[in-house]
């Protein structure tokens, strides 16, 4: 099969991804969208070092989970705090640091 | 005897100094003290004198040299002081006439709270003014010139509550300032020329110049007497001078200081010798002001104005003979030195006048008063007798040499010149008899003042007439004694030079044609003023008399050109300083304040619109990188 | 080693401020003696440099020289040269007269107020002015001249914008916001021109691998050290540019009126007399000698602007309605006099700017003094609400009388001496720039008696009926500057003894020679 589609995959689940990103309010679907892009740059990862032949991409998809998960941790300890003070889970209740 | 120069100037200097930081307790015998250090001035400049008149004609010049005041490199002026024939003359009509001044002011400040300020500005201005007259160099008689403005401002302004007399003293201040312009171009022109400002280098080496550079320097001297001296065009200040106190206008404004740009013309003679053209515009200076300050004289109804146009005038004449070179110089100074005498004496004679008359200035006031003020009206005869240039007294010797020495210079020039030196003792026997007949005869005009208080003309007290006594028989008898056998010419000869000219007109032709002008002019003022009454509030007169009266509208030009332009540049540049200049910077200020301020609003606090911000950044980067490699 | 001197001298101030400082807030007065004590201890110090001084001696005496940052080249170098002495003591004799003037300008607004006002730090940031004005005068390192240049900044603007002149014609909310605005526009400005300076001193450094100013100008006089024309060029106007500001130069003049109208009388004596010195000074130490070419070729525009500020500030002057603004508009002008002579590039124009410094300051400490007495007592700078002073205060009118006649350089009175000895070195060079500067000595008697006589004469006016005269503080504080105004006008040998050597060697730096006079005179 050829690999070009895995590609393809990756870039309409970033797609989906930014584009819950730019629309939805809730932080936890926001959150899960950003975790789509995460997931859809690691495919892209793994599927180029597939076809370069390097193993590259795999250990920097490592790194990725990684850093996704610290940030899952950090994150949602963020937004059940937010919840417990505002009520809300939306991010535009939350716009309280700026000048 | 010549460690003696120093305390000329220092005696009144101390004076002023003590009488200035004193305080209040000097009050009582402050005037005495001031008096007696000018005095003693005098008394030393007497003894100079006679230790000069000891010595051969040619060996009479000696220097003082104190300290070498601004040493800095190829620049050394030093305090030196010089005294020839030329400062002895004045040093002795400074110090005589001031210390006459002085006793007379004792009278005559009398009522005036501040009189002990007063003596010290007296000392102050005699201090400055034996400074400059005694100077080695021209920037030590710089010092005295700017000092002689300080103690004319300070005096003219003596009564400052009275705005009149504030405006007067800063105008004269100012307008004496453009005048020291004139004088320190031509000091810094004499360094470039000459490496040096001091008199005998500079007069010594004048040959050597080319005559443009040494025309420049005249003028600019030229500029300078102008300023101190009244000339045209910087006169306008001495007719607002009058404000000060009669003693100032006499010992000031008529004996001394206004005829320092002479003594810089004399002084500065090897200069104006060897540039023509300089001494030419001299002479039409002279000639100019000479018949200004006779026409203004001869509208004014405030006796001291009146005067004031007669000092300009007169000093006019002794400018004009000092533009013509070795010929004249000689008669200048004599001519400044008796009327030295006779307008101090009229002066303090019309102070005289005002004292009885409870300040009053006004001639169409006065009337009748030769009976009531008998010594005044004699001393102020003999005075007038003097100026009109009356034959065997003062004025006639000294003012008939000029008219001569005028015509002497030949050529078109020497006519014209010769014929406004004619017209002018005209005019000048005009205007002092319509102020003899007005003051002193008629019938009596004046009146209550406001307060209803009526004057009571009475006689001076000793200490005043007696100055004026004093300076009357100067005015008689000075200017026979310096013309007996050419004595005052073989005196100041050494320093001046002298130089006999061809006149086209013989000197009994001159002197008769003055006499008949004289009596012209003399006559015309009796059927004005002395024939029929004269009307208390003055007549609107014919276009000449108003403008006259107005000063031939030289208050009104400096209005309209440098008072109002002057107002507007300075109100343009306010507003040009402050909206252009500082405006660039503020704008500055407000477009980065400005900028800043939108770059705010789109820190708006909405997590997703940062993100849309992020993402559009990113493609813009991924468009123009791939751009990049398309290319 | 010997003690050294030039660094007591700045630290003695420095350590006057942190006393000064330190004392308990409820002691005012003791430490407004701590600090006079400390100022006349530090002149004291500065008569002994003078006198230990040799006129004919080595160019920089008094020498210190320590490592500080080595990686840099940086040292702790000190020396003075005759202009540097004569503007070391010019500091230290008017910091004095400062305190003393500005006795009462920070104690509290009313007694039992609950407003705080830190008199002790209006003492102690006067001294740390002080302190870093010395050492920029003293300082021969490139760097360590520029720290204190820009660290001076930090004192006067607190001097400027916490203790303002509450004196303002809408009231005391407009005076508080007409401060901070110009204390943000005094730093603003300096800092501006200080950040172009650190980029030239940088510039200077790359080039010349250290920042010793005798080592430099050595190199460049032996030509080991050669600059490119338009390298020197571009070094010249970093550096020329933040001493312009500083002096100021005519268009970087705009915040010296807003922070002298400000601030109190004494700081903006400290302003005007003492900090903007250090601009004038430093373009005769560091731009002449260290670009001695772009100098050159900058001269004309130089001495086009100087005579600009000259006229500019002359006729603005005449224009204001503000005692003070008019006093600072008056120093914008004779500062184009500095400037027109430090570049005329004679000796007489370089002495008489350097004497111009001197006299400059104690004039302008004498004018503005008394000008700061007379508006504590009617609280108003607007020179309309005067009147007839003269009649009901005629001492403190005789004394404002000699500070504007100083001001507008009478004869017998110091700054004539160089305001002439400016005009001459420039005239002999450039005759039709001398000629046009001389009409400022008109313009200066205009705004001066204008001055005079729209406060002190006329009828007196009934808010000022009342005013007293001088008090001997005040007095203390007048009467010295006004007797050094005229021994300086009358004999001024000492200061010029000192201070020709180093314009002779300032002039040999630029590779200059004074005119010769078209005709030897007969001696």
């Amino acid at each position: 099969m050829n690999p070009v589609n895995y590609l393809y995959l990756s870039a309409l689940l970033f797609t989906i991804g930014a584009t819950g990103v730019l629309i939805r309010r809730n932080a936890i679907v926001l959150f899960m969208c950003i975790e789509l892009m995460l997931n859809a740059c690691n495919l892209a990862f793994v599927t180029f070092s597939r076809m370069h032949g390097s193993l590259d991409g795999q250990i920097i998809a490592f790194f990725t989970m990684v850093v996704a998960a610290a940030e899952v941790v950090v994150g949602l300890a963020i937004i059940v705090s937010l919840f417990r003070t505002r009520h809300s889970a939306s991010v535009d209740d939350a716009s309280l640091m700026k000048l | 005897m010549e460690n003696l120069i120093a305390l000329l100037i220092a005696a009144p200097l101390l004076g002023a100094a003590v009488l200035l930081c004193g305080g209040r307790r000097l009050d009582a015998v402050g005037h005495w003290l001031g008096t007696f250090l000018a005095g003693a001035s005098f008394v030393l400049g007497a003894v100079l004198f006679t230790d000069m008149l000891g010595k051969a004609a040619d060996a009479r010049t000696v220097t003082q040299h104190l300290f070498s005041w601004i040493p800095v490199a190829g620049f050394q002026a030093d305090v030196t002081f010089r005294l020839d024939q030329l400062s002895m003359t004045f040093v002795l009509l400074i110090t005589g006439v001031g210390s006459l001044i002085h006793l007379y002011s004792i009278g005559y400040m009398e009522h005036d709270e501040r009189r002990r300020r007063f003596f010290g500005y007296l000392n102050l201005f005699l201090a400055a003014m034996l400074l400059l007259v005694l100077a080695d160099n021209y920037l030590l008689l710089y010092v005295g010139w700017e000092g002689v403005g300080l103690a004319s401002y300070l005096l003219i302004g003596f009564w400052q509550h009275k705005p009149s007399a504030a405006t007067a003293a800063k105008k004269a201040f100012l307008v004496n300032r453009v005048g020291d312009m004139g004088l320190s171009i031509a000091i810094m022109l004499m360094f470039t020329t000459f490496g040096t400002f001091a008199f005998g280098p500079v007069l010594d080496s004048a040959d050597k110049v080319g005559e443009g550079r040494l025309t420049a320097i005249g003028l600019m001297l030229l500029l300078a007497a102008c300023g101190k001296s009244a000339q045209v065009p910087l006169q306008s200040w001495l007719g607002d001078a009058m404000e000060g106190p009669t003693p100032v206008s006499a010992l000031i404004h008529a004996a001394t200081m206004v005829t320092a740009g002479v003594y810089l013309i004399v002084r500065s003679g090897a200069i104006f010798n060897a540039a023509p053209d300089a001494q030419l515009v001299v002479t039409v200076v002279g000639a100019v002001t000479l018949l200004f300050g006779a026409i203004v004289g001869c509208a004014k109804d405030d006796i001291k104005k009146a005067l004031a146009g007669s000092t300009m005038s007169q000093i006019g004449y002794m400018v004009l003979a000092a533009g013509l070179g070795p010929i004249g110089y000689v008669f200048a100074i004599m001519h400044l030195v008796t009327h030295g005498f006779f307008k101090a004496g009229l002066f303090l004679g019309a102070g005289s006048v005002m004292h009885g008359m409870n300040d009053e200035v006004d001639m169409r006031r006065y009337g009748g008063l030769r009976t009531y003020m008998p010594v005044t009206f004699v001393t102020f005869g003999l005075g007038y007798l003097a100026i009109v240039g009356f034959p065997g007294l003062s004025g006639f010797f000294s003012k008939d040499k000029i008219i001569e020495a005028a015509f002497a210079k030949g050529g078109t020039e020497g006519w014209i010149l010769g014929g406004a030196a004619l017209l002018g003792a005209a005019i000048t026997a005009y205007y002092m008899t319509r102020v003899m007949i007005m003051t002193f005869f008629g019938e009596k005009r004046w009146q209550p003042d406001e307060q209803g208080n009526e004057p009571h003309p009475h006689e001076s007290p000793g200490v005043m007439t007696i100055p004026m006594i004093v300076l009357a028989v100067g005015s008689v008898f000075a200017g026979g004694f310096f013309s007996l056998g050419d004595r005052f010419l073989h005196w100041l000869e050494p320093v001046t030079g002298h130089a006999e000219g061809n006149s086209p007109v013989s000197a009994m032709t001159v002197t008769a044609a003055t006499l008949v002008l004289l009596v012209v002019g003399a006559g015309i003022a009796y059927v004005q003023y002395g024939r029929r009454p004269v009307p208390a509030v003055a007549p609107r007169g014919s276009l000449l008399t108003r403008v006259a009266r107005r000063d031939l509208l030289q208050d009104d030009f400096n209005h309209v050109v440098l008072v109002r332009g002057g107002e507007h540049l300075t109100r343009s540049l306010v507003y040009v300083d402050h909206t252009l200049v500082d405006g660039v910077v503020n704008g500055t200020a407000a477009s980065v304040g400005g900028l800043s301020g939108r770059l705010r609003r789109l820190q708006n606090g909405f997590a997703r619109s940062y993100a849309v911000s992020m993402f559009g950044g990113a493609a813009v980067l991924v468009a123009l990188t791939l751009l990049m490699r398309a290319v | 080693m010997s003690f050294p001197l030039l660094t007591a001298t700045a630290v003695l101030p420095a350590v006057g401020a942190v006393a000064t400082a330190a004392v308990p807030a409820a002691r005012r007065t003791t430490a407004k003696w701590l600090a006079l004590l400390f100022s006349l201890a530090t002149l004291v110090l500065a008569a002994v440099i003078a006198v230990r001084f040799e006129p004919g001696g080595a160019r920089y005496q008094l020498a210190e020289s320590h490592a500080w940052i080595k990686d840099f080249g940086v040292r702790y170098e000190l020396g003075v040269d005759g202009i540097g002495v004569a503007l070391v003591a010019l500091t230290a004799l008017l910091i004095p007269f400062v305190i003393l003037a500005g006795w009462h300008d920070a104690d509290p607004l009313e007694t039992g107020s609950r407003r705080w006002r830190p008199t002790q730090g209006f003492f102690a940031l006067i001294l740390a002015v002080e302190a870093m004005v010395i050492l920029s005068f003293e300082a021969t390192d490139v760097f360590l001249f520029y720290i204190f240049f820009e660290a001076m900044l930090i004192p006067m603007y607190f001097l400027i914008g916490g203790f303002g002149d509450r004196a303002h014609e809408h009231g005391e909310q407009a005076a508080a916001t007409q401060r901070s605005y110009a204390a943000v526009k005094f730093l603003l400005y300096n800092l501006a021109g200080g950040l172009i300076m650190l980029a030239a001193v940088i510039g200077l450094y790359t080039q010349a691998g250290n920042f010793s100013l005798p080592e430099i100008a050595q190199a460049r006089a032996n030509g080991s050290l050669h600059l490119a024309t338009s390298t020197e060029r571009w070094l010249f106007l970093g550096f020329f540019f933040a001493f312009a500001v500083k002096a100021p130069l005519w268009p970087l003049h705009t915040w010296l009126p807003n922070a002298m109208g400000e601030a109190t009388a004494p700081v903006a004596v400290l302003i005007t007399a003492v900090v903007d010195k250090v601009g004038t000074f430093a373009m005769l130490r560091f731009c002449l000698q260290l670009f001695p070419e772009a100098s050159k070729w900058a001269t004309p525009a130089i001495l086009v602007l100087a005579l600009i500020s000259i006229l500019y500030g002359a006729l603005l002057a005449v224009g204001q309605r503000d005692i003070k603004r008019l006093v600072a508009y008056a120093s914008i002008s004779h500062f184009g006099f500095i400037i027109l002579g430090i570049f005329a590039m004679t000796s007489q124009g370089q002495s008489g700017a350097t004497l111009y410094m001197v006299n400059h300051g104690i004039s302008t400490a004498a004018l503005m003094l008394v000008a700061g007495f007379l508006i504590s007592r009617r609280g108003s700078r607007l020179i309309a609400d005067y009147g007839g002073v003269q009649k009901v205060a005629p001492v403190l009118a005789g004394t404002f009388l000699v500070g504007g006649l100083a001001t507008l350089s009478l004869p017998g009175l110091a700054p004539f001496v160089s305001e002439f000895l400016v005009l001459v070195g420039t005239f002999t060079r450039h005759p039709a720039i001398g000629i046009i500067a001389t009409f400022g000595i008109v313009l200066a008697a205009l705004y001066v008696l204008v001055l005079y006589q729209r406060t002190m004469t006329g009828p007196v006016k009934a808010e000022v009926a009342k005013m007293p005269d001088l008090r001997v503080r005040e007095l203390v504080v007048v009467a010295p500057l006004i007797a050094l105004l005229i021994f300086l006008g009358v004999y001024p040998k000492p200061v010029t003894d000192i201070v020709n050597p180093a314009v002779r060697q300032t002039m040999s730096d630029v590779h200059q020679t004074d005119p010769q006079p078209e005709v030897e005179a007969a001696k």
